[in-house]
C-alpha cells in the first residue's frame, strides 16, 4: 500500500478561479485543507504612497482603480473624507446622485460577483445572464461621465455633472442591422433619468430569472451549503463587514446604521442570513440587488422632480463654468490656481466609511494643511476577508476553496491597493 | 450629557484616567492616544467591558510622522526672489519634535453600540515597536502584516509577522517618508542570463506640483477637548 503524507499545493497566480492575481499555498492531507496561506501583494501599485505626492483631486482616480468594479463607491469614501476635513457639504441634489450611482455600482458589483461565482462552481449560464445586465448599467457610466468604468465622477462638493438629458444610442453598423439598433434603443429615446428607472423597473425580472437557474439548483446547493461556515462572533473578531457579516446574521449596515449621503431619506430593508455559509451569503446578495433597484427607482422619482445644482459654488474647491472663464478675470485664476495648485485642506484627519458592495470601505485621512494629503489609508473590506480565508477553508475539499475565494467576493485592486 | 460622544469620552476617561496621554474629538470622531506599554491592557478592556464593547477592529494603520508639516513652497512670507520652479526631491529632513518617528492607528467599531474610536500608539525605539492585538482581535493579523511592511513597525508577540504586500526579497519599507517615491530598484527581463534581473531605478521623479500649507481656510468645526 502506498504511503499517504501531506501535500503542499501552490493554487496561482495565474488561476482562472483565483479572481486576479492570488497565490496559495495549500498544506493539504488528501483532498483536504489543513491550512490556506494567501500570498497577495502580486497587484500592489503604492496607490496610498503615491496620493501622497498628489493634490487631493488628482488622486481621485486612483480610487477607481482600487475595487475596479465598484468604482463609484470607492471614489464616494475617498471625496466623503475630504468633504468632511473642509467642512462642506454637497448640494441635495449632488446627494441623490451619489446615492442613485452608488447602488447602480452595487448592482453592477454583484452582477460581477454573482456571474463569476456562478462560473467557478460549473454553472455556465448566468454569467451570460449577468454581463447582459451590466452592460446597460456600464451605458449608464458612461452617459454621465464618459468612461465606462473609472469614472472620477464625485468630485468634493458634489459630482462632476448633471445627468445627461439625452441618453447615448447605439448606431446602425456592419454588424449591427437597422433591426437591431432600433430594439436596442427603444429605452435609450429619452434621458438617463428614464433609461434608469426602465432599468429599475425590469430588473426584479432579471434577477427572477438568475434565481430559477440557482436558488433551488441543486448542485447549486450542494456546492454552496454549508460551506465556509462563519459565526456571528467570528465573522466580528475577523474584522467582516458587509454580505460577509449579514450572511452570518449580524444586522450590520452603514447606510442605516451610520447614513451618509441620503440614505435617511430613502426606503430599503437589509438582507441578513441565518447560517452563514456561502448559500445565505448568495441570498443575501440577490436581495441586496432587488433593494437596490428600489433605492435606484425612489432615488429617480426625485432627480426628476427637484433640479438644481449639483456643486457647491466655492470656486476654491470646484472648477468655475468654462464660459465664466472666457471672460471673467476672477474665474480664470480661480481655474489656474485649482489645477496648478489644487486646495489646502484644514489640518486634522478623519476616517470616512461607506457601505460598499464588499463590506465597509473606509479611507483614514491625515492632513498636515497642505495641498496633498499626509498619509491616506485604504481599508479595503476584500483585505481583511481575505485575511480569514484560512480559517473558512480549514477542513473543507480543495474544490470548496474555490467556492470560499468566490463567496468571499475578493478583486485585487482593493487588496494589494 | 445626552450625546453619545461625550458619554463615551467621559467613561474613557473614567475609566483610563491617567493612562491616556490625550483625548480629543474632532469632527465627531474620538482619538485617544496611550503609551505603547499600555496597549494590550487598554486594548482588552476596551473589547469586553460592556461600556465600551468594541468588538471589531477595521483597521490598523501605520504613520511616520517624519515630514509632517513640511511644505516645498514657504508660503506665508513673501519671497524676495520669487519661488524657484523646481523643487528637490530629496530635500527630506526629519522635522520631528519630541513624539516618536512612527505610530499605529487603530480604527476600533463598536457594532452593538453602533460607535467608533480611534486608538493612536506611538510606537517608541529603533526599530518601533508596539505590542500586537492579534489575541484580542483575529482581524489585526494581516493589518499588523501590512504595517510592519509598510513601516518596519515591530508587533511584538504577532504569529507570523512577514512581508505582505511587497515583492518576495523586498528591501526597505516603501512607505516611511524618506523612501524615495520611484524606489530604488527596477526589474528587467535579461537576455542574456535568460531570468529577470533587478537593477538601480532608472527614472527619476519629477514633482509637478510643489507641496504647499496654506491656512487660508476657516479652521474646521471642533469641539476640542484636551486632557493637558
Amino acid at each position: 500500500m502506498p504511503e499517504i503524507r501531506n501535500m503542499t499545493l501552490n493554487f496561482g497566480p495565474q488561476h482562472p478561479a483565483a479572481h486576479g492575481v492570488l497565490r496559495l499555498v495549500l498544506e493539504m492531507d488528501g483532498e483536504v485543507i489543513e491550512r490556506a496561506d494567501p500570498h497577495i501583494g502580486l497587484l500592489h501599485r503604492g496607490t496610498e504612497k503615491l496620493a501622497e505626492s498628489k493634490p487631493y483631486n488628482q488622486s481621485i482616480g486612483y480610487m477607481d482603480r482600487l475595487d475596479y468594479v465598484s468604482m463609484m463607491c470607492n471614489e464616494h469614501a475617498y471625496v466623503l473624507a475630504i468633504e468632511r476635513l473642509l467642512g462642506v457639504e454637497p448640494p441635495l441634489r449632488a446627494q441623490y446622485i451619489r446615492v442613485l450611482f452608488d447602488e447602480i455600482t452595487r448592482i453592477l458589483n454583484h452582477l460581477m460577483w454573482l456571474g463569476a461565482h456562478g462560473l467557478d462552481i460549473g454553472a455556465m449560464t448566468i454569467f451570460l445572464y449577468c454581463f447582459r445586465e451590466r452592460e446597460d448599467l456600464m451605458d449608464c457610466y458612461e452617459a454621465v461621465s464618459g468612461t465606462r468604468m473609472h469614472a472620477t465622477y464625485y468630485r468634493p462638493g458634489g459630482v462632476y455633472r448633471d445627468l445627461p438629458e439625452r441618453m447615448p444610442r447605439y448606431e446602425a453598423s456592419k454588424w449591427r442591422s437597422r433591426e437591431d439598433v432600433e430594439r436596442l434603443n427603444e429605452a435609450r429615446r429619452g434621458s438617463l433619468l428614464d433609461f434608469i428607472d426602465d432599468f429599475a423597473a425590469r430588473f426584479p425580472a432579471c434577477v427572477d430569472e438568475y434565481e430559477t437557474l440557482l436558488t433551488d439548483n441543486r448542485i447549486w446547493k450542494q456546492r454552496t451549503v454549508g460551506i465556509a461556515v462563519v459565526s456571528p462572533e467570528r465573522a466580528l473578531a475577523l474584522g467582516f463587514t458587509g454580505p460577509m457579516l449579514r450572511g452570518s446574521g449580524v444586522e450590520w449596515d452603514l447606510r442605516k446604521k451610520q447614513p451618509y449621503a441620503v440614505y435617511e431619506r430613502v426606503d430599503f430593508d437589509i438582507p441578513v442570513g441565518v447560517n452563514g455559509d456561502c448559500y445565505d451569503r448568495y441570498l443575501v446578495r440577490v436581495e441586496e440587488m432587488r433593494q437596490s433597484a428600489g433605492i435606484i427607482k425612489q432615488c429617480v422619482a426625485w432627480l426628476r422632480k427637484n433640479p438644481g445644482p449639483v456643486t457647491i459654488e466655492d470656486y476654491k474647491l470646484v472648477s468655475p463654468r468654462r464660459e465664466d472663464m472666457k471672460g471673467d478675470m476672477e474665474s480664470l485664476i480661480h481655474h489656474f490656481k485649482l489645477f496648478t495648485e489644487g486646495y489646502c485642506v484644514p489640518e486634522g484627519e478623519i476616517y470616512a466609511a461607506v457601505e460598499h458592495p464588499k463590506g465597509e470601505f473606509g479611507i483614514y485621512l491625515i492632513s498636515d494643511g497642505a495641498n496633498k494629503p499626509y498619509r491616506v489609508k485604504v481599508r479595503a473590506s476584500g483585505f481583511a476577508h481575505l485575511a480569514g480565508m484560512d480559517e473558512l477553508v480549514k477542513g473543507h475539499m480543495l474544490a470548496d476553496v474555490v467556492t470560499t475565494i468566490g463567496t468571499l467576493d475578493i478583486v485585487f485592486g482593493e487588496v494589494d491597493r | 450629557m445626552s450625546n453619545p460622544i461625550e458619554q463615551l469620552t467621559a467613561r474613557l476617561r473614567e475609566r483610563f484616567s491617567d493612562k491616556l496621554s490625550s483625548c480629543v474629538v474632532a469632527l465627531g470622531q474620538i482619538t485617544i492616544e496611550i503609551r505603547a506599554a499600555d496597549v494590550l491592557e487598554i486594548c482588552k478592556a476596551l473589547r469586553d467591558e460592556p461600556g465600551f464593547a468594541f468588538e471589531q477592529l477595521i483597521d490598523v494603520c501605520g504613520v511616520d510622522y517624519a515630514a509632517y508639516g513640511q511644505a516645498d513652497w514657504c508660503t506665508e512670507d513673501a519671497s524676495r526672489s520669487g519661488f524657484s520652479r523646481g523643487v528637490d526631491p530629496n530635500a527630506y529632513q526629519e522635522a520631528l519634535g519630541e513624539r516618536p518617528r512612527f505610530a499605529a492607528v487603530y480604527h476600533l467599531l463598536s457594532v452593538s453600540r453602533n460607535q467608533r474610536l480611534r486608538l493612536r500608539v506611538y510606537a517608541p525605539g529603533d526599530p518601533p515597536r508596539v505590542d500586537s492585538v492579534v489575541e484580542i482581535w483575529a482581524a489585526a493579523n494581516w493589518f499588523e502584516r501590512e504595517a510592519f511592511d509598510f513601516f518596519g513597525i515591530l508587533f511584538e508577540g504577532h504569529p507570523d509577522l512577514r512581508r505582505i504586500l511587497t515583492d518576495y526579497g523586498f528591501i526597505g519599507h516603501p512607505f516611511r517618508k524618506d523612501f524615495p517615491l520611484e524606489g530604488n530598484v527596477e526589474v528587467r527581463y535579461d537576455p542574456a542570463k535568460g531570468r529577470v534581473v533587478y537593477q538601480p531605478v532608472t527614472i527619476e521623479n519629477r514633482v509637478l506640483v510643489p507641496r504647499v500649507i496654506r491656512r487660508d481656510y476657516p479652521a474646521p468645526r471642533t469641539t476640542e477637548s484636551d486632557l493637558r
